[in-house]
């Protein structure tokens, strides 16, 4: 037994989310309570369940206008895309799950960034969408994410940072861990310019997103109920054999262990960051 | 094989970035990259068997050969000592040096005590706690690399295993001392480039660095952990992989067989390499080393347009 038998396999990504309880259970369907909505119903509440506070996932766009001000938000950097450094291919071809991934979610990568406005105060936003393959973070996640940083530092404005990832993304190997370092160095920089990052962790934020840029805010919300841990609960059981606790890894549980500033509700979530970036105003 | 032979006898293969490789040795290295442009796949994985094997060199086996007067610090002044990831104070090459580096057990019972190198987030701060020593008093930081990753566990994760992961990585981007970080074995996912974020990061030659596991990876992807040679062959963990990628800056040498074949040799290997990297960054000003620093990461990745 070199490492066979006592080695444990850290899963840095789980590219899918957790399952729901029974088989495909519709996107609109709530997974706490069984309630079933319209898209528009669901729109309206900001995706939160009106009869149990749910949460269910918000995509990167309509999370961006959920938060800022009408029309105040101006995309960067769209362009970018991923590239395939390892020409990687397990049951399909990354370029293919690339490709598929873009017409499914009409996105270019995991992340989008920009300028915006909160309540009238200007800021950066990187917005990151589970839609886009697992919301896994590669070059371009990270690329997207260092430039947002750049541009808060240069025009002297917070960077508020909203995540939602499975973790590194292993089609590109080792350069998708380069990113965890990539992305830290960037805040580094941001901070050494006196610019503050406020970071949002919402369902699920796990990996090495959690042990980059989500966990390096001056201030970590999450949405209640997300999970938010190094490794998926799945391979915790597994590699512990313990019955986890109930909260395993949730907001809630982070919370009470001193690793979030606060749990915001959906519906406070724009004036919460309204708030902190006049907190962080410089004047 | 024997041109590797040939090329571990004329010294240390030291691929430093930026050195100039003179003579035999450059037409060697030419000829050694060229055939190790593809390396198969199951040269690959023999890679990945070599930085799992059971005898070979742990971090501590290094230190007691490399440095002098070495004094171990424990524990991470705040809830326990994570024998996971050991740090210290010692003499390298007649200067005092700090040392981070995870730390596998031998038998069942250090193994079972070292948690198989796996750390938990005591472990990341104790090495923060180092680190910060390191930058009080200007000496170098070493760290060796050889996790198969962070303990997943309910504790970990309950006492922050990722924002720790994530702090460590930042107390490396912010120290002002010369930093040298190599992988001597497995450099397992976050739980690695927690103590690899540095000036010079070095992979001995048959060391794996890569962001998950093979057989996470083919446990995912393939759905079969039992498909982790394809996985490893798919993303490739090895060093001279690493090189061109320019995630590592240079490649220590082992004795032909592995390090495990004569640690004392891969010791000295080690060490040269350790102090020629040092001795490019020694004289570089504070400010303009973290600069630097920084700026080799910031150009990490492969980006496309549209």
């Amino acid at each position: 037994m070199s490492s066979g038998q006592g080695r444990v396999d850290v899963e840095v990504e789980s590219k899918r989310p957790d399952e729901p309880a029974q088989g495909q259970a519709h996107p609109n369907t709530c997974p706490s309570c069984g309630s079933h909505y319209r898209d528009d119903e669901l729109e309206k509440t900001l995706r939160v369940c009106p009869q149990c506070g749910h949460h269910f996932r918000v995509r990167a766009r309509e999370r961006i206008e959920q938060i800022s001000d009408p029309g105040s938000f101006a995309e960067e950097d769209d362009s970018l895309r991923s590239s395939d450094p390892l020409g990687f291919f397990d049951l399909r071809p990354y370029t293919e799950r690339l490709a598929e991934a873009e017409v499914e979610t009409g996105m270019g990568d995991a992340i989008v960034c920009g300028s915006a406005a909160i309540e009238e105060m200007s800021c950066q936003l990187a917005v990151m969408d589970f839609a886009f393959m697992g919301g896994s973070m590669g070059s371009v996640v990270g690329e997207k994410f260092v430039r947002a940083c750049e541009r808060a530092a240069s025009v002297e404005v917070p960077l508020v940072s909203v995540s939602a990832s499975g973790g590194a993304r292993m089609q590109e190997g080792i350069l998708a861990l380069m990113q965890l370092p990539k992305t830290i160095c960037a805040i580094d920089e941001l901070h050494e310019s006196g610019g503050a990052l406020i970071s949002v962790l919402t369902h699920p934020t796990t990996g090495g997103v959690l042990a980059s840029f989500a966990s390096m805010g001056d201030v970590v919300l999450a949405e209640p109920g997300a999970l938010m841990s190094f490794a998926g609960p799945r391979v915790v059981a597994q590699t512990t054999r313990e019955k986890l606790p109930d909260d395993f890894g949730l907001a809630e549980s982070n919370l009470r262990f001193g690793h979030l500033d606060g749990i915001v509700p959906r519906d406070e979530l724009r004036p919460t960051l309204g708030r902190l970036l006049r907190l962080f105003a410089r004047s | 094989m024997r041109l590797r032979e040939r090329l571990s006898k004329l010294g240390a293969m030291k691929l430093l970035r930026g050195t100039k490789l003179t003579g035999e040795l450059a037409r060697l290295q030419d000829q050694l990259d060229h055939l190790r442009e593809e390396p198969s796949a199951e040269e690959i994985w023999q890679s990945v068997e070599l930085a799992r094997h059971a005898d070979r060199p742990y971090t501590l086996d290094y230190v007691e050969r490399i440095f002098e007067d070495f004094f171990e610090l424990h524990g991470d002044r705040g809830r326990a000592d994570d024998p996971a990831l050991v740090t210290g104070i010692g003499k390298l090459d007649g200067r005092t040096v700090v040392l981070v580096g995870h730390q596998k057990g031998r038998d069942l019972k250090e193994r079972t005590k070292r948690n198989f190198g796996m750390a938990y987030p005591e472990g990341y701060r104790k090495a923060m706690r180092a680190m910060a020593l390191a930058d009080r008093h200007g000496f170098p930081l070493v760290t060796m690399v050889d996790t198969p990753g962070a303990y997943p566990g309910v504790a970990a994760e309950q006492h922050g295993q990722g924002g720790a992961i994530a702090r460590s990585q930042a107390a490396m981007v912010r120290l002002s001392v010369p930093t040298v970080a190599c992988v001597i074995g497995e450099g397992g996912s976050g739980g690695a480039v927690a103590i690899a974020v540095a000036d010079r990061v070095l992979m001995q030659e048959n060391a794996i660095y890569s962001v998950i596991s093979p057989e996470g990876c083919a446990a995912i992807l393939w759905r079969d952990a039992g498909e982790a040679r394809k996985a490893a062959a798919a993303f490739r963990p090895d060093a001279v992989h690493c090189l061109e990628l320019g995630v590592v800056d240079g490649i220590v040498a082992e004795p032909i067989g592995g390090a495990h074949t004569d640690p004392d040799a891969a010791a000295k290997l080690l060490e040269e390499g350790v102090l020629a990297a040092l001795d490019e960054i020694d004289g570089l000003d504070p400010t303009e080393r973290k600069r630097q620093r920084r700026a080799k990461y910031r150009v990490m990745g492969v980006l496309a347009s549209v």
